[in-house]
């Protein structure tokens, strides 16, 4: 199995706080990778750095071998990593449909000129452009509400529309910051099938949950973070009996349980 | 996104230039025609800040300096350098881009409230320059004499044909608009508004958008500004003071901010309501004093209670009535309308 993704000794500093320190570890080209810990262990901010919503303090993260940490999100979006929000962050003010069209972007054509003259084909574009982002919406399930206001749509499929959106850039790597978190059981269930049909589709993917029967269950494998440290790696086996993760998680939750 | 849409804001630009031609025949007072053309002149200043501030989500305060500079050199370039209007024009939209786009890198940085005193800060320095650069400007006496437009033998010397200049150059615009807010940069657009991190790992250059739409109503600005010039002949720094960028916001604000459209309403509820002001404090000369106050005041009450704009708000009172009257759509039929797409 090669590398899709590497970081290499990132920290992330926040004024005087500490979120990442000193963290390496590797994501494998085609696997799911899980990325737990406590509250507060810095997961999410691990996210941020690698979809360059702010770049490390220090240390450097690669995607299939070239230095991406110095990047804007935009570019590293061109580079092949999507993203879904753990406070989730849809565009309220558009449609569903609308939504996964944003995340058409960089895969269509138009610009200013284009959009103000309809030139250029501009109407045909933006034909294939819905065509398209429809096709995501199936995969999720939300083509029956392709034209409601996304604000609108429950809790739950508001989880799958953003997931919908960020698979519609066509990513390499897709990073899920707790995609499971506030969904009832069967959703749950139906998201665990969506992770499978997509990793099947060839993207790789690197999630972070606190569902641990989740995580060690589709995980193939998982890093975990503590106090901003990286305090284990390995299968979910190998990790489950880490030491320093069952003390890591005694002050919090056993593991095993939901979060 | 239906696929009509296209035919269908052509459509409204098709009804909009019959009733812009159709007008003259009811609205014989030439006072009214020059309402009218101003309100015309409005409705391009506030549909192009609205692609700003309704769709993109940045505020500007400082929009009449656009209007200003516009205005300006157009004037100075006709008058002092004997330069044709149709160089001019032009010439004082693109001045007006390199400068918006001076300002708008470092001030696009900024949110929120930030953005609305860099903004202010910089009309407020243009008006400044407008009144004491008299070498340029004539300073508060203004510039007179600015030429007409004219196209071969016709000269738009008259309110008739100062109303269909501006009307519909502004109904071309609205076309323009509605067509830039229905496609991939209008998506963009609205996209970094509702969430700038979400938009960037989209692809979207959030920067490079929100300094593209800053130039762009700047340049709707300008054009307004160089067609008030040439429409109305004499410009002064008053024109494009700081109470006339509030104007426009207040335009954007009760336009609902989500339309096109909205924002042209926005212009002529305002163009009117300002009209009636002036009129009021020519009536009784008491109220004339307090012209400025009683104008503030109004704009506030607009902005605490349609907060969400005149349009926006009836549009919600109209859709919660039809509800009330119909049941829902059978569910059944809307895979149907998405195949369509
Ligand atoms: N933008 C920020 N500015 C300042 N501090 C931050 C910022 N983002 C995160 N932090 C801090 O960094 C630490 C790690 O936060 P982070 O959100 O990465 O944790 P997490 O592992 O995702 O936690 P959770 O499981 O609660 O989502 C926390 O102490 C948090 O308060
Ligand atoms: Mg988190």
């Amino acid at each position: 199995m090669s590398t899709l993704l590497e970081a290499g000794n990132v920290s992330k500093i926040f004024g005087g706080l500490v979120a990442v320190s000193d963290a390496s570890f590797t994501v494998r080209t085609g696997e799911i990778t899980a990325l737990i810990g406590p509250n507060g262990a810095g997961k999410t901010t691990m996210l941020n750095m690698i979809s360059g919503v702010f770049p490390p303090t220090s240390g450097w993260i690669r995607l299939a071998g070239k230095p991406i940490h110095h990047l804007p999100p935009h570019v590293i979006a061109a580079r092949g990593i999507a993203r879904t929000f753990q406070q989730v962050e849809l565009f309220t003010n558009m449609t569903v449909l609308e939504n996964v069209m944003v995340g058409r972007h960089l895969r269509s054509r138009g610009n200013l000129f284009t959009a103000a003259t309809r030139l250029g084909g501009t109407n045909r574009h933006e034909r294939k452009t819905a065509n398209d982002a429809l096709t995501y919406l199936e995969m999720v399930g939300l083509a029956d509400v392709a034209h409601e206001d996304s604000g609108d749509l429950p809790f739950g499929r508001q989880r799958l529309l953003e997931i919908a959106r960020a698979l519609a850039t066509e990513p390499s790597l897709l990073l899920l910051d707790e995609a499971a978190s506030g969904l009832s059981t069967r959703e749950k269930k139906e998201l665990v099938e969506l992770i499978f049909r997509i990793r099947k589709s060839g993207v790789t993917i690197f999630l972070v949950d606190h569902d641990m029967d989740l995580v060690m269950d589709i995980s193939d494998r998982v890093v975990v973070l503590d106090h901003g440290e990286k305090i284990a790696e390995g299968t979910p086996a190998e990790v489950q009996r880490n030491e320093r993760v069952i003390a890591a998680y005694l002050g919090e939750e056993p593991v095993g349980e939901s979060g | 996104m239906k696929a009509n849409f296209f035919t269908s804001t052509l459509l409204w630009a098709v009804v909009g230039l019959i009733a812009v031609a159709l007008t003259p025949l009811f609205v014989k007072s030439n006072y009214w025609l020059g309402v009218l053309a101003f309100m015309a002149i409005n409705t391009i200043l506030a549909v192009g800040l609205n692609l700003l501030m309704g769709y993109a989500g940045q505020v500007s305060l400082g929009h009449a300096a656009f209007y200003g500079i516009g205005a300006y050199t157009t004037a100075i370039l006709t008058t002092q350098y004997g330069v044709s209007p149709w160089l001019a024009m032009p010439a004082g939209i693109l001045i007006t881009c390199i400068i918006a786009y001076l300002v708008g890198v470092p001030c696009l940085r900024l949110h929120g409230h930030y953005l609305a005193m860099a903004t202010l800060g910089f009309g407020w320095i243009v008006f400044i320059v407008l009144v004491h650069w008299d070498g340029l400007t004539l300073g508060t006496s203004g510039v007179e004499k600015i030429p007409k437009l004219a196209i071969g033998s016709l000269v738009f010397d008259n309110d008739v044909k100062r109303f269909f200049l501006t009307w519909v150059t502004a109904i071309l615009l609205l076309l323009v608009s509605a067509n830039i807010v229905r496609s991939r940069v209008g998506r963009a657009l609205r996209a970094l508004h509702s969430s700038e991190n979400a938009a960037a790992t989209m692809g979207v250059d959030v920067s490079r958008y929100k300094v593209m739409v800053f130039v762009l109503s700047a340049a709707y600005a300008a054009l307004a500004g160089s067609l008030y010039a040439h429409v109305v002949n004499f410009i002064s720094p008053s024109v494009f003071g700081f109470i006339v960028s509030v104007e426009l916001v207040v335009m954007v604000v009760i336009g609902g901010m989500a339309s096109v459209w909205g924002a042209a309403v926005g212009a002529a509820t305002i163009t009117m309501l300002v009209e009636w002001l002036r009129s009021l404090g020519e009536a009784v000369p008491v109220f004339k004093e307090f012209d400025v106050i009683a104008h503030g005041l109004i704009l506030v009450l607009v902005m605490l209670f349609l907060p969400a704009g005149l349009t926006v708000g009836v549009r919600d009172l109209v859709l919660r009535w039809v509800k009330r009257r119909r049941p829902a759509p059978a569910p059944q039929e809307k895979p149907k309308e998405v195949a369509r797409v």
